[in-house]
């Protein structure tokens, strides 16, 4: 039998149904599909998708267990090298990782790697036969090590720790774990039961979680040491959101990206009054920029009954950031795409509420740093958007609030710990740190990864 | 975690809890808040530190009832847990030798200024206290700022208590009278901007809190934004004090107002205004 070109198609909630509902978009392989996709394989020799992924799961061994309808073995195999599954196949960028690399491009599509990542782990939490083996020796250590943050980096690197027998406890600032995964990622992308069940699983292997709990603040670094701590890692995102600094900002209906998803998705203030916290009725929305995060609080505006959303993006949409698929989910849905314009001034009513949003028109430029054309100005040109709400998705830099209170932690000049990348290690002895706090915005897989790598640092350097 | 071991009523709608919370107790400073989360689906309310107990891990706070969540976190009783409870959060306040310092407290405010006014005092401060409410029922904690003040200075909007008029008048009388080193003011946005309006008018450095609406509480979301200076700020981490001479008032109420129409909502038929 010849092998099929095209991808096992995934099926998912039609658009206009999905956008009334906070419901999963994407609805996940069956068996049948699952196998039929890991028949696509070639097993080729030299596994180009293993070096391809960012925590070197042994991709073809797992797609041959589903192949060969061994599925919880296929999630074990998963769980050697990744500790969050049914997370990573949902939000990682495959697409540039490892479905870019496989052979199977070459002739047709890659192999659905993603969706056979996901299809595993979902099976495996069907069945609840997800928590991980606990310390393999049997062997429980009595060295306690803080993880700061409960997001990607901290979890993973709580999971390798308390693995390897160690006594771990997760300081969470915020009242629920998950970090971005948490107030960030949407509901309709990566369902909140999922980031429970992972923390679930690691409070199973022994893992303290502590909410509420702002190093910096509730307790210092120094005072983690007095109290016992052998190591720290410190994985707290990259935090404070950037706006463009531009008059009108701080009218009401303007909002951080992070300000709104937080409304959203910790709080779930699309059940509001059930749940407490609201968020502003929207009719018309603008959202700034072109990366995941835009998406993802243009599709959570049209779930609230927005009946438009304006994307505002400065390039083109070949420059985006944001993952295709997100783009064309967007696109699906009806959010409206407004390329090479640039926001100047925000102007509000008697309320103080926004009500307009100028912008000036742009065009591309040379190539800058990042290798993408530069947008350039094109003077006195101006659009404007008549809207009553703003959200400026334009990124986040380094939040200050725990570096400043450690003078010995050294930064780079963008306030970004500073750490051996071979080794996660800071300038401080037995303080680690990973994810966002150390790259910037990056992926979530990125973030395990550091936290990952820190973490067997620390089992190395405490053994 | 989180239990309320003491619960008084102060005033009507106005309660004064006692939370367990030994690790906030510990490094807990004047002017520093919490972020509490009464219930599982409940808001995240910012809320001050009046006062801690290192030795009983305590925390005390004040909450006036003026919507859905706090009439929730209201009918929370002795003996019962909050959800959870985050911090101390935000910078505390300057507290060193100014000389005489006079601290303003309006309505809620009083119990805000109460840990300013004592450690101001046990700095060596003269501290001359200036508050104000509608009526003499909604003095609260009277005793207790009286304990930590030099004078006690009382305006009440009625006249069943001190001076008839408000607290301004009375800061005004007295910067007359005698040189005034510094002033706190803590209070609703209209008390906060007259004082400062007093202030700046003979000079005198005034330090306010202010209280916007937040949600997480350490710089992560940026609600909290308020204008000092003509700059942005972040009133979680970068506050929440701030110079009086310098804050944009007007900014702060309207944008305390962005979810009138979604707090009656909340309240549904019951009455909590």
């Amino acid at each position: 039998m010849p092998v099929k070109k095209e991808k096992i198609e995934m099926p998912k909630q039609p658009a206009a149904e999905r956008i009334k509902n906070f419901g999963e978009v994407a609805l996940g392989y069956s068996e049948e599909s699952a196998r039929a996709e890991a028949e696509r394989c070639l097993f080729c020799k030299n596994k180009p998708c293993v070096a391809g992924c960012p925590v070197s799961i042994d991709i073809p061994s797992f797609i041959k267990l589903i192949k060969e309808k061994k599925i919880l073995e296929a999630y074990q195999k998963i769980k050697e090298e990744n500790y969050l599954p049914a997370i990573c196949g949902r939000v990682c960028p495959q697409e540039s990782q490892c479905e870019i690399v496989c052979t199977m491009g070459k002739i047709g599509e890659p192999v659905a790697i993603g969706r056979l990542e996901r299809f595993a782990a979902d099976y495996a939490y069907l069945r609840k036969n997800s928590v991980l083996s606990a310390s393999p020796s049997g062997k429980k250590s009595k060295k306690k090590v803080a993880i700061i943050g409960g997001g990607p980096a901290g979890l993973t690197a709580a999971g390798v720790l308390a693995g390897a027998g160690f006594a771990v406890t997760v300081f969470e600032a915020l009242h629920l774990p998950g970090g971005v995964l948490a107030y960030g990622i949407p509901e309709f992308r990566l369902p909140k039961k999922i980031v429970a069940k992972e923390v679930e699983n690691l409070a199973a292997m022994g893992v303290e979680f502590k909410y509420g709990y702002v190093i910096g603040r509730t307790r210092t670094l120094a005072q983690l040491f007095e109290g016992g701590f052998s190591a720290v890692f410190i994985g707290i995102g990259a935090g404070l959101p950037k706006f463009q600094n531009i008059p009108g900002e701080n009218l009401n209906g303007v909002y951080s990206a992070n300000e709104f998803l937080t409304r959203v998705n910790l709080m779930k203030a699309y059940k509001f009054p059930e749940y407490l916290t609201p968020v502003k009725e929207i009719k018309n929305a603008a959202v700034v920029g072109g990366g995941n995060v835009a998406m993802d609080a243009s599709r959570c505006a049209l779930r609230l009954g927005a009946e438009n959303v304006y994307n505002i993006y400065r390039r083109t949409r070949k420059e985006m950031p944001a993952r295709e698929e997100e783009i064309e989910n967007a696109e699906e849905e009806g959010v409206k795409f407004n390329f090479l314009v640039n926001p100047v001034e925000l102007t509000g009513d008697e309320s103080g509420s926004v009500s307009k949003m100028k912008c000036v028109k742009m065009k591309l430029g040379a190539p800058d740093e990042s290798g993408r054309r530069r947008p350039v100005e094109i003077p006195g040109e101006f659009v404007f958007f008549e809207v009553d709400t703003v959200i400026m998705a334009i990124g986040t830099s380094a939040n200050p609030l725990l570096p400043s209170t450690v003078p010995e932690l050294k930064l780079n000049k963008w306030g970004y710990i500073e750490v051996d990348p071979e080794t996660g290690e800071t300038s401080m002895e037995n303080v680690y740190a990973g994810g966002d706090i150390v790259t910037g915005s990056a992926t979530v897989i990125s973030a395990m990864k550091a936290g990952k790598t820190a973490a067997y640092s620390i089992i190395k350097k405490l053994k | 975690m989180f239990e309320i071991i003491e619960k008084i009523e102060l005033a009507e709608d106005t309660n004064l809890i006692e939370l367990s919370a030994p690790d906030i107790a510990e490094n807990a400073l004047p002017g520093q808040f919490v972020i509490i989360v009464a219930e599982e689906k409940g808001e995240r309310i910012p809320l001050t530190i009046t006062d801690r107990n290192t030795e009983k891990g305590t925390i005390t706070v004040v909450y006036k009832i003026l919507g859905r969540s706090t009439a929730d976190l209201g009918r929370m009783e002795k003996g019962t847990s909050l959800f959870n409870v985050a911090g101390p959060l935000g910078k505390p306040s300057e507290i060193r030798r100014f000389g005489t310092v006079a601290v303003v407290g309006g309505g809620i405010g009083i119990a805000l200024i109460y840990p300013v006014a004592k450690a101001l005092s046990r700095c060596g401060n003269r501290v001359i206290t200036v508050i104000g409410a509608q009526n003499e029922k909604l003095l609260i904690l009277r005793d207790r700022i009286a304990s930590v003040s030099a004078e006690l200075l009382i305006a009440t909007d009625d006249g069943s208590a001190g001076r008839k008029g408000f607290v301004t008048e009375l800061l005004e009388d007295r910067i007359k009278k005698e040189k005034i080193d510094m002033v706190f003011a803590v209070g609703p946005v209209v008390m906060m901007k007259a004082a400062a309006a007093v202030t700046k008018k003979y000079g005198i450095k005034t330090i306010v809190s202010l209280n916007p609406i937040m949600v997480d509480g350490t710089g992560m979301c940026g609600a909290c934004r308020v204008e000092v200076g003509g700059k942005t700020k972040f009133a979680c981490v970068d506050g929440p004090d701030f110079d009086a001479h310098e804050v944009n008032f007007e900014l702060l109420a309207q944008r305390q107002k962005i979810y009138r129409k979604q707090e009656k909502k909340a309240c549904g038929d019951c009455q909590c205004r």
